[in-house]
């Protein structure tokens, strides 16, 4: 086996292992940042997200494209307004009190869980990728004729993942534009600084928080129906990415959307090439440890500000 | 005018303020006196609608604010300088003013005036608002709260840790709303600011409005300031 190629590999199936975690984990961090709730049902939301993702595209039919389209633009709305619905009727009677939200989302999850089970099955589904072309990977070498370009045997990748890269691209960098350009992104970072006085500006902070509820499970569902024509939908499949969203805030330190991005970055890309190489078990064992490492020697995370 | 009438409250089943009662009229500067812990903050939040009253009403103009959701009060017109300033503090300077305008959807006039007020926030826009300086945070501060065009202002203790050159400036600004008709509580702790700027006192004591009288009376004796504040 020639390194140099199944690193490239490798680099790439992290690479989409990353941007689909960025975006689950960044949902995670944006409602934990500005509400301080811990959901553990994040990654319900992202289980809903691939459910729907097949329901929708199942109904719509005709070419997965227009199954796909269809799906990325209703199943996030979903998502979110059912999340949305949660903040309202749960989380705000409990007064967001840290303990009572834990429990409260701990029961979310098995709902969530068990509907789908009801009402989806107990099958893992696919949806098919709008468009999937086999892509050849490329590799170079120094031959008789000097520098040449060839495609070793057996390695490739698929157009479909190449997307699900940019994809997550170009949703971060829109996500940033909110945040940062925005009067409701303003709106957000102020309730998150500080409550009450964001409060004192006229800001509903309520509503603020069921909106960003709804934003950080419709960022998990987003993600899912990005994944979903690459992994399958199931009605288990929101604990890894729970698990991974974890880590991944824990390392980056809460509320810095820059700090996720790197932990995503660091722990999808490991994932994938640790996973190639070696197996997936010990990338997660790695994963752990290092959370436990950042845990004992920078309990802030990387990018978390010492608490004053 | 603003009006509280008889208000109770406290922090959950803490309570806090008893009975208390006191009015802020258009022009005039009302200040707070009191020793440490005697709720002079609790009283301002209380009417920003931060804490659920007890008992008591609070009314603007004739309008009960005491039962409208806390992010309707300052809709109604009521700019509130918070004690330890509270600014947002990783968002720039002009950020944090345009929280400010938002609040009753005001413009470009509004920040215009505002910036001339406070020159040196204009030459910072793009700074983050924890990189100021005391006296500049406490401009800022000030500002975001005028952003709101409001016809009542509430400041606690806008001069603490500050130069004198910066103290100076606070009290020209307040002066200079005062002339346009503004209705000011100010909460103060040293003495001879307060007699020179306020038109009326009121001494709070354990959460209760003792006594409130013209700032002449305190002029020409001491002796009230040394029952409330031991000076
Ligand atoms: N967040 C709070 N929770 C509980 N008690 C508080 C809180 N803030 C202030 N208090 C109490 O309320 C009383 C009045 O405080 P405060 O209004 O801040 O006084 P002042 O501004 O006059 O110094 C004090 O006894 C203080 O300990
Ligand atoms: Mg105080």
């Amino acid at each position: 086996m020639e390194f140099g190629p199944h690193l490239l590999l490798a680099t790439l199936e992290g690479a989409v292992g990353a941007a689909v975690l960025a975006l689950t984990a960044l949902g995670l961090s944006l409602v934990f940042g500005v509400m301080r709730v811990v959901n553990v049902a994040h990654g319900e939301f992202y289980m809903l997200g691939a459910v729907l993702a097949w329901v929708v595209a199942t109904a719509v039919g005709g070419h997965p494209a227009l199954g796909f389209v269809a799906a990325l633009l209703i199943a996030p709305v979903v998502a979110a307004i059912i999340a949305a619905i949660a903040d309202l009727t749960v989380l705000k009677r409990v007064d967001y009190d840290p303990e009572a939200t834990i429990v409260a989302t701990i029961g979310l999850l098995y709902i969530m869980q068990q509907a789908a089970l009801m009402w989806y099955g107990p099958e893992a589904r696919a949806v098919e990728p709008p468009f999937n072309h086999r892509l050849a990977i490329p590799w170079f070498e120094w031959g008789e004729n000097g520098f040449e370009m060839y495609y070793p045997w057996g390695l490739s990748t698929t157009s479909y993942k190449l997307f699900v890269i940019a994809a997550a691209l170009l949703i971060l960098a829109g996500f940033l534009a909110l945040m940062t350009k925005t009067k409701i992104g303003l709106v957000m970072r102020a309730t998150q600084l500080d409550r009450d006085t964001a409060t004192t500006f006229g800001i509903p902070v309520e509503r603020v928080y069921a909106l960003v509820f709804g934003l950080g499970a419709g960022l998990a569902a987003l993600a899912a129906v990005l994944i979903v024509p690459i992994t399958q939908a199931h009605y288990l499949m929101g604990h890894d990415p729970l698990l991974l969203s974890f880590i991944v805030v824990i390392i980056s330190g809460l509320g810095s959307v820059r700090g996720t991005l790197v932990a995503a970055l660091l722990i999808g890309m490991s994932d994938g090439i640790i996973s190639v190489f070696f197996s997936p078990t010990l990338a997660k064992i790695l994963a752990t440890l290092l959370v436990a490492l950042v845990l004992v020697f920078r309990p802030q995370g990387l990018y978390g500000k010492k608490p004053a | 005018m603003l009006t509280l009438e008889g208000i109770s409250t406290g922090y959950g089943p803490v309570q806090v303020l008893y009975d208390l009662s006191l009015e802020a009229r258009p022009g005039e500067v009302l200040c707070l006196l009191g020793r440490n812990g005697a709720g002079k903050t609790t009283t301002l939040r209380a009417i920003m609608g931060l804490l659920p009253l007890n008992s008591g009403r609070i009314s603007l103009d004739g309008e009960t604010l005491s039962n409208l959701p806390a992010h309707e009060v300052p809709k109604r017109g009521i700019g509130y300088v918070p004690q330890g300033r509270r600014l947002f503090t990783e968002m720039t300077v002009a950020e944090n003013i345009e929280v400010g305008l938002m609040t009753r959807r005001k413009g470009a006039e509004t920040r215009e005036r505002v910036l001339t007020m406070f020159p040196r926030l204009r030459e910072r826009l793009t700074q983050r608002a924890e990189t100021l300086s005391g006296g500049e945070q406490q401009m800022l501060t000030t500002a975001r709260a005028l952003c709101l065009e409001p016809s009542v202002l509430l400041l606690d203790e806008p001069t603490e840790g500050l130069q004198p050159s910066m103290i100076q400036l606070i009290r020209e600004t307040v002066e200079t709303l005062r002339a346009e008709g503004k209705a000011m509580i100010l909460v103060e702790q040293r003495i001879d600011a307060v007699l020179s700027i306020a038109d009326r006192v009121t001494f709070i004591e354990n959460g209760h409005a003792r006594e409130t009288v013209p700032v002449e009376t305190l002029r020409s004796d001491r002796t009230l300031l040394e029952k409330y504040v031991g000076v």
